[in-house]
């Protein structure tokens, strides 16, 4: 559904990518792990279109989206909840996931995703007409995957859903992304430091270091790496 | 008091001008961080279009008539608006990357182009603007003297204000502006074309400047291409007392400037402030406000990004 091939990118004269080849196959949870630095944000603002490739392409479903303008990325089904959860903290949260479906025609169909999103996450439901710069991390961050989730998108691309989250709401947050990929057969691109989660929920991981995949596998056996558990799972 | 009252109404109908124009400013700043110092010289256009259409206009839709009012002020704020899209498109776009400086240095030169332009198009003499409306003061109300042009002033403010409410609060383009001005990445993520917004708030701007100077055209029927100079000026103070990228500030602002340089000129004997320093009443506010709060009335404390 998702190839990434061989892409460069570049900021000025550094670069942050150089050839990274990612797949993510149809219906699948797939993993990005790697430290702090490696360039996961990048990998994922390039296929979004907010960094332009420098060489390299990316194919959604076979069709080439490289450098194509952001709107237009969105427009074919690929969303993506962003580093540091970036909601619309002057806006409430019924008008953050209104803006997530920005690009939908199809307005009567929103009662419906409404009631779905604040099915799997209540909390949304009772903060529906407040602030989102009200919330606290962990409910930013469910707003954040609910508005890109109101793209109707095919695949979704999460960078670090983890980060600054106390650990039990990690979790939930975790057990619905997969519930999220089994009830609607969405595709998910995840990003994450926090490996040992990453891994337990994908099918397939791939580790990213100072701009190059070292390695990959699928995620049962990344766990068992001793590379992996090393320098990604604590030494375990 | 009734000295009070009648220079609280002046005031009124003068800061409304100063207000509407003060809304693009605000607007233009709020998602782009730049002050579009050629907004007052788009104001200057829209007298001067109302100037050339009424005539034509007030064959075909009644001399003096409400629809013509209508018409003239509407075709004013459609071509206005087209205008700033194309000083938008053709100017500041290509700009967009480059520093603040580099982009409020154009916007000067785009503002003493249109100047010129105006001087060498229109002419450089001031021209009588046509009646549009009967205008005459109000009967009835004692010693104070109301026109039929100041509840006008005011009626459409109000109107253009409220609708502006409308579409910034309501619509999916309105949504939309406040979701870019408050991080234009997270914004192309949702699949809005960051372009398209912009250009509309350019638009949007760009016609309330044209309805002001309508309405300023209306209550001071002479217009030249210098005019939109001190009125671009003192709203621009106006937007910064509001709190520059507050839209509701930028409204107060407005009418808070009107007010203060209509009493300072109506009680110019009583508080020995020569009435002739009108001009410089808006810039002494805006030394004020840079001195003790330099985010304005309304404007939230993260805002300071120019
Ligand atoms: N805007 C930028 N300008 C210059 N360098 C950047 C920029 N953003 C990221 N980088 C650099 O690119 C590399 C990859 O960053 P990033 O993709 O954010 O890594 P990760 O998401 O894996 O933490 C880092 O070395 C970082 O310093
Ligand atoms: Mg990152």
């Amino acid at each position: 559904m998702l190839e990434i091939k061989d892409l460069q990118v570049c900021y000025g004269s550094i670069m942050a990518l150089q050839g990274v080849t990612i797949t993510v196959p149809t219906g699948a949870i797939v993993t990005l792990i790697g430290a702090n630095g490696a360039g996961k944000t990048t990998v994922l603002r390039a296929v979004s279109g907010i960094l332009k490739a420098t060489a390299g392409a990316i194919l959604f479903n076979g069709e080439e989206i490289t450098n194509h303008p952001p709107h237009r990325i969105v427009g074919m089904g690929v969303s993506q909840s962003p580093e540091g959860r970036m909601v619309f903290a002057n806006l409430t949260v019924r008008e953050n996931l209104l803006m997530g479906a920005y690009l939908r025609k199809d307005k009567r169909h929103f009662a419906a995703d409404f009631d779905y999103l604040f099915n799997v996450f209540p909390r949304l439901k009772e903060r529906e007409k407040q602030v989102a710069g009200t919330l606290s991390g962990g409910e930013q961050q469910m707003l954040a995957i609910g508005r890109a989730l109101m793209s109707k998108p095919k695949c979704l691309m999460l960078d670090e859903p983890s980060l600054g989250i106390a650990p039990l709401l990690v979790k939930t947050i975790f057990s619905k992304i997969v519930e999220i990929n089994k009830q609607l057969s969405l595709t998910v691109l995840l990003v994450e430091q926090n490996a040992n989660l990453a891994l337990e929920i994908s099918s397939y991981g791939y580790v990213l270091e100072t701009g190059r995949i070292i390695l990959e596998a699928p995620s049962a056996e990344l766990r068992k790496n001793e590379k992996v558990r090393g320098a990604y799972l604590g030494g375990a | 008091m009734t000295e009070f009252i009648q220079q609280l109404i002046n005031g009124l109908s003068l800061g409304a001008i100063y207000a509407l124009i003060a809304l693009g400013y605000t607007m233009v700043y709020g998602i782009l961080r730049f002050i579009n110092f050629a907004h007052g010289d788009v104001y200057m256009v829209g007298a001067y279009m109302g100037f050339y259409l009424a005539p034509s206009i007030m064959r075909g839709f009644g001399q003096k008539s409400i629809a013509s009012g209508i018409v003239i002020l509407v075709a004013a704020m459609a071509i206005c608006a087209a205008l700033g899209i194309v000083i938008e498109r053709l100017v500041y776009r290509p700009l967009r990357n480059r520093p603040k400086l580099t982009v409020l240095i154009t916007a000067i030169g785009v503002s003493l182009f249109l100047e010129n332009a105006g001087q060498y198009v229109f002419g450089p003499d001031p021209k009588a603007f046509p009646d549009i409306i009967n205008d005459h003061a109000i009967e009835g109300l004692g010693d104070l003297t109301v026109t039929v042009s100041q509840v006008l002033v005011l009626a459409v403010t109000v109107a253009l204000l409220l609708l502006l409410t409308w579409i910034v609060k309501k619509t999916k383009l309105g949504m939309a502006m406040r979701a870019l001005s408050f991080n234009p990445v997270a914004a192309s993520l949702m699949g809005i074309n960051n372009d398209v917004v912009i250009a509309f708030t350019f638009g949007l701007g760009s016609a309330l400047a044209a309805a002001a100077g309508i309405l300023f055209a209306i209550s001071y029927p002479s217009i030249d291409p210098l005019m939109g100079i001190l009125p671009g000026l003192k709203a621009f103070v106006a937007a910064v007392l509001g709190g520059i990228g507050n839209i509701p500030g930028a409204a107060l602002g407005g009418v808070l400037i009107g007010l203060v340089e209509t009493l300072v000129v109506g009680y110019s004997d009583t508080i020995h402030i020569p009435s002739t320093y009108r001009d410089a009443v808006a810039f002494a506010i805006l030394i004020l406000i840079l001195l003790f709060k330099p985010t304005g009335l309304l404007g939230a404390a993260d805002r300071e990004k120019v």
